[in-house]
């Protein structure tokens, strides 16, 4: 009797456990989102531009265009995604328990991240660097002048670390103070507790835009650190690997050939053999990586191709207004470049 | 023959009964307490002219944005709240689908309130309507999925909902589990009752905070290749491990207090541990750490808000998110919002704490 | 027969199906560890992450806003464990100092004959007991700190100290040689306080006459100190800040995050512990207050040698539990950015190393110890009263 009812309660929390377990094995990703029939994508509490969720509720941003991508490649439909925001701290044992099938999560590539931490990064789809914020009528210029500042910052990132590195090679001294989000490092900042907030630059933008007076405050021109953001996978699944960076480089290479969601039906019948390989008329390139011959087409037909996912969110019409810089394209001068589909 | 009549009895002297005979009493007693007295008015005077000045004289009370809430010597800035309280009650709930929140709360409203008030009829089928169908009427109405519903997943729920859902699932899952817990540290067989003392021990012994960072960082990595729970879900196992060490440590103190007489009866009229426990014990034990677990679970409630350093957008959580919206960067902002929260879980705490008062009374009549 | 000896009989009762109830249970214990144990690792080699405790001795790189000891980018994440737990201790032990001293009195108060003092202590204990202490923090920092003026505006106090949104800058006193004279000065009177304390006691027990300590304990301290500034003068500098750039420099400057946190950490652990101080006292017999009234005793005459020594002993159990919440939700402190323990070990080292399992144990690890070292000492401290209160009683 004793023992039974023992049995029992570890029965009934076997099934409770299986009852509120979803299942994805690292193996086979993709079989796992095909049956689940959406992707799950890790993305940022709310980062204007990148990841965040706009008045209704949708998410919007260049991270999520990634993981839209990811979809309309696999489905066909860029609404079979769903978004779980994760904290820096969360982000990568997310991915590796499989709660997540990837994170678009302004997440900088670094070689610790790449080969300890059981990730792949598929890309760069935003070349950043770290910069500072600081009020306008402190009068400064350039960060050099920011000796004895004090720096509100994101505990738990590479800014942490490069901010520290940055004062201590010019030798200035500064005191950091890490808030566990960014909301509340932008918070402190805004109320006078730090004299600069630093990040990556096109955060920076981004969260100018939740302060008090926008335009009270200025970031200065220097970037400190190479803080190339990507899309990131589990390690040791090549197949879904692959889908995540090529969705990225399918956008890139259709800006490159002039192919847009406006143009991509009419594109279809063109005669450019790169476009007919890309759009999926000629070759099997989708279905190498196991989805749809068609997949770049619904790409850039749903989600639109590199330049109009950066113009969308973070170009010069949005609130944020940076301009392309090193993220134009290679034979614009910038560093996007894709390898060919061939 | 006349009839005796006693006088009546003459009244109290005038310097015992009355206002000023209380307050020489309570107020003017000896020096000293006039002074006190004295300075106390003083502070009440001082603080209730400022709280007063704050929340009523100089605050805003409609606007559509910042502009309403930046007059100087700003007060409240009620329109934030009030712009914001489906947030706050909702979190990001899909508002086509509210409708099925707010019939939870009616639910568990109705369910309670009944079970709350001692005289009320029906008591079993009050409990069972608590224990057995609300939590799964609750289940498919909040999450959907079933019976048409849309799913809304967890991660778009959040505000008071999220507060209650965590409190009301660690209160329902913590009391059972540290019963379990207490018998077991109390058990005759050495492996379950240090295995009980061990779990009971470690949870007390750390900060709720590093469960939690170990329910949403480290737990994935326990589980096989691919199993993995729900965000909230994991939250919700944590904070209900974490209350049923301090629930058993309670509930011990009740087992403790049963006098040997009990024992002894029992085993004289044949009953065995099992039965001796559940009839004799327990009943006794409970009804005599009842303010011990209503602090408990008080404790839990406010413990709740911690969810929100892990990411979920309890109340807490997500006035501290709103607080980021540019178009309310105000001064003032920060102190209402955390004034709304704090009078929001001041109110339930209190109420439980009450309410913990009044049947401490009632029961005790009893003995 | 006691109700040990009860349980005790059962326990000796154990038969063979208990045995093999307890068999069973540790079989599936050990199973469900070796299967835990076993995800970790193969989840862990899978995915390529690193294990093992090595961490320690690489370099953290990052910088930490208050330190106890020298730290800086160079020290590796061993040291960042140690800086992290003395700030944690270092908000503990200030905290449960202020809160101690501030319960106390409000559960005095809450006693108290006049009636607008009771209530008063009441409302207090009613509303700061009932709000949870993460928004009690954040309303400090965020709500209330944050009004203090910029640095260049800052408030101060004779030149020497400052108060601004980056915290309060004091000044730092550096000591010379002969400042050992002062140090001297300092252990003579504590050495005579103790010893007088003592005297004074044992006359107390054997004559019944209470003699004052704190008189000619103050005497002997000026005394001592005029010597020492006879013999060494000033041996003290004082380095008080200064407004340069940014910030002001030199001198030592008290975080906000730090005055947030010990604020509301003593405000709510006080009400609780107001509560407790008040059940304390009404559990001492009606007739010690008054047998203590009847030998004329005075009435803090009566609380200090009658009614707080025998209070203490119901006092301190539920005590030392307060005392270890207060540490424990001292790691609440990541929230606004306090460097302590949770925020510099368990937030940015575990972000850089990535080694979830290794970091969340070691911090669970000496959580767990603080909290037994307490536990002791407090245990210690009881048995110690009981023991006096049993001699004398």
């Amino acid at each position: 009797m004793k023992m039974l009812s023992f049995q029992f309660r570890v029965v009934i929390v076997l099934v409770c456990a299986c009852a509120f377990s979803q299942s994805a094995a690292a193996a086979e990703t993709l079989s796992i989102v095909k049956k689940r029939e959406h992707v799950q994508c890790g993305v940022s509490q709310g980062l204007p531009g990148f990841s965040n969720p706009d008045d209704k509720g949708n998410w919007v941003g260049m991270d999520v265009d990634i993981c839209r991508a990811v979809a309309a490649a696999v489905f066909g439909d860029s609404k079979k995604v769903k978004f779980t925001p994760l904290s820096a701290k969360e982000r990568f044992t997310a991915l590796q328990s499989g709660e997540v099938d990837m994170l678009a999560r302004n997440t900088t590539w670094s070689m610790h991240r790449d080969t300890a931490l059981g990730v792949d990064f598929t890309g760069v789809n935003y070349y950043d660097g770290q910069g500072f914020m600081v009020r306008k009528d402190l009068g400064i210029t350039s960060s050099l002048e920011l000796d004895g500042a004090s720096l509100c910052t994101n505990l738990g990132t590479t800014t942490e670390l490069n901010a520290a590195d940055y004062f201590r090679t010019n030798n200035m001294e500064y005191e950091i103070v890490a808030f566990e989000k960014a909301d509340e490092a932008v918070a402190a900042y805004n109320t006078g507790r730090c004299d600069a907030y630093t990040t990556d630059q096109s955060a920076l933008y981004a969260q100018r835009l939740k302060l008090t007076e926008p335009s009270a405050h200025v970031v200065l021109p220097e970037i400190i650190s190479k803080e190339p953001l990507g899309p990131v996978v589990r390690q040791g699944d090549d197949q879904w690997s692959d889908i995540v960076r090529w969705a990225h480089f399918a956008m890139v290479n259709a800006e490159e050939l002039g192919v847009t969601s406006k143009n991509v039906d009419r594109m279809k019948a063109a005669k450019n053999p790169s476009i007919r390989r890309l759009l999926g008329v000629d070759g099997t390139f989708g279905e190498n990586m196991g989805i749809g011959n068609d997949w770049a087409y619904h790409i850039i037909r749903t989600v639109g191709n590199y330049s109009e996912t950066f113009e969308r969110n973070v170009g010069k019409s949005t609130p944020l207004g940076i301009s392309r810089g090193v993220n134009a394209l290679w034979t614009q001068g910038g560093l996007q470049y894709a390898p060919p589909v061939r | 023959m006349a009839e005796w009549t006693p006088k009546p009895p003459r009244p109290a002297p005038a310097s015992s009964v009355g206002l000023g005979a209380w307050a020489r009493r309570n107020l003017f007693a000896t020096p000293g307490d006039v002074a006190l007295t004295v300075l106390g008015s003083i502070f009440i005077i001082w603080l209730g002219n400022m709280l007063l000045d704050w929340a009523l004289i100089n605050a805003s009370f409609s606007g559509d944005d910042r502009t309403a809430c930046l007059k100087p010597e700003q007060g409240a800035c009620w329109p934030f709240i009030d712009a914001k309280l489906g947030q706050f009650i909702y979190g990001r709930y899909p508002e086509a689908e509210i409708w099925r929140v707010n019939l939870v709360f009616l639910f568990g409203f109705a369910g309670l309130v009944p079970m709350l008030v001692p005289s009320a009829p029906l008591k079993s089928f009050n409990i069972a309507f608590l224990l057995g169908l609300y939590p799964v009427f609750t289940f498919i109405m909040l999450t959907g999925g079933l019976f048409g519903l849309p799913r809304v997943e967890t991660t778009d729920w959040g505000g008071l909902l999220v507060t209650l859902v965590v409190a009301v699932t660690g209160i329902a899952a913590s009391l059972p589990l540290g019963i379990v817990l207490a018998l077991g540290r109390r058990s005759r067989l050495p492996v379950i009752r240090y295995l009980c003392i061990g779990f009971i021990e470690v949870f007390r012994g750390v900060p709720l905070i590093t469960v939690l960072f170990m329910a949403s960082v480290m737990l994935p990595l326990f589980l096989p290749d691919g199993v993995n729970f729900d965000k909230l879900m994991r939250c919700l196992i944590g904070v209900a491990l974490f209350s049923s060490a301090y629930m058993a440590e309670v509930v011990r103190g009740g087992l403790q207090a049963i006098p040997k007489g009990q024992y002894e009866a029992a085993a004289a009229l044949g009953l065995g541990y099992w039965k001796t426990t559940r009839l004799i014990v327990l009943p006794q034990a409970l009804k005599l750490v009842i303010p011990g677990i209503v602090n408990t679970f008080i404790g839990l409630f406010k413990d709740t808000t911690l969810v929100l350093i892990v990411g979920l957008f309890d109340l807490l959580g997500i006035v501290q998110f709103h607080f980021t919206d540019a178009s309310w960067a105000t001064p003032e902002t920060h102190i209402t919002g955390y004034v709304f929260a704090g009078v929001v879980f001041w109110s339930f705490c209190f109420a439980m704490s009450r309410y913990s008062i009044f049947m401490e009374n009632r029961l005790s009549t009893g003995r | 027969m006691s109700e040990r000896s009860i349980i005790a009989r059962w326990r000796a009762r154990v038969g063979l199906h208990d045995v093999l109830a307890q068999i069973l249970v540790a079989l599936v214990l050990l199973m469900a560890v070796y299967w835990l144990v076993g995800n970790v690792i193969s989840n862990l080699e899978r995915q390529n992450i690193a294990s093992g405790f090595g961490f320690f001795n690489e370099r953290a790189g990052f910088g930490i806003n208050q330190t106890l000891i020298d730290y800086d980018e160079d020290n590796n994440y061993g040291r960042v464990l140690a800086v992290g737990l003395l700030n944690t201790l270092l908000v503990s032990v200030l905290g449960i100092a202020a809160a101690s001293f501030l319960g106390f009195f409000i559960g005095i108060g809450r006693l108290s004959q006049n009636w607008l003092i009771s209530k008063m202590a009441m409302v207090y204990i009613e509303i700061f007991r009932n709000v949870p202490l993460l928004l009690q923090i954040m309303f400090w920092y965020f709500g209330v700190l944050r009004n203090l003026p910029v640095p260049r505006q800052s408030l101060s106090l004779g030149e020497f100290i400052f108060f601004n949104n980056r915290g309060f800058m004091l000044p730092a006193i550096h000591a010379g040689e002969g400042a050992l004279w002062y140090l001297l000065a300092v252990i003579v009177s504590l050495g005579a306080f103790f010893w007088l304390k003592r005297r004074a006691r044992q006359m107390l027990m054997a004559t019944g006459n209470i003699a004052t300590v704190w008189r000619p304990t103050g005497t002997l301290f000026l005394l001592a100190l005029l010597t020492a500034y006879l013999i060494a003068g000033v041996p003290f500098q004082f380095d008080i800040p200064v407004l340069r750039g940014f910030n002001f420099r030199g001198g030592i400057s008290i975080i906000p995050e730090f005055v947030a946190l010990l604020l509301a950490l003593s405000l709510y652990t006080a009400s609780f512990i107001a509560e407790i101080v008040r059940a304390g006292i009404e559990s001492v017999d009606r007739g010690q207050r008054e047998a203590a009234a009847a030998i004329g005793l005075t009435g803090p005459q009566a609380l200090n040698l009658v009614i707080v020594p025998q209070a203490l002993r119901v006092i301190i159990p539920p005590l030392t539990s307060q005392y270890l919440n207060l540490t424990k939700n001292s790691s609440l402190a990541v929230a606004i950015a306090y460097p302590d323990i949770v925020s510099v070990f368990a937030g940015t080292t575990l972000t850089q190393v990535g080694q979830a399992v290794e970091i969340i144990l070691v911090t669970m690890l000496i959580y767990l110890s603080l909290s037994l070292v307490t536990s002791l000492v407090m245990n210690w401290y009881n048995a110690r009263i009981a023991l006096v209160g049993g001699t004398h009683g």
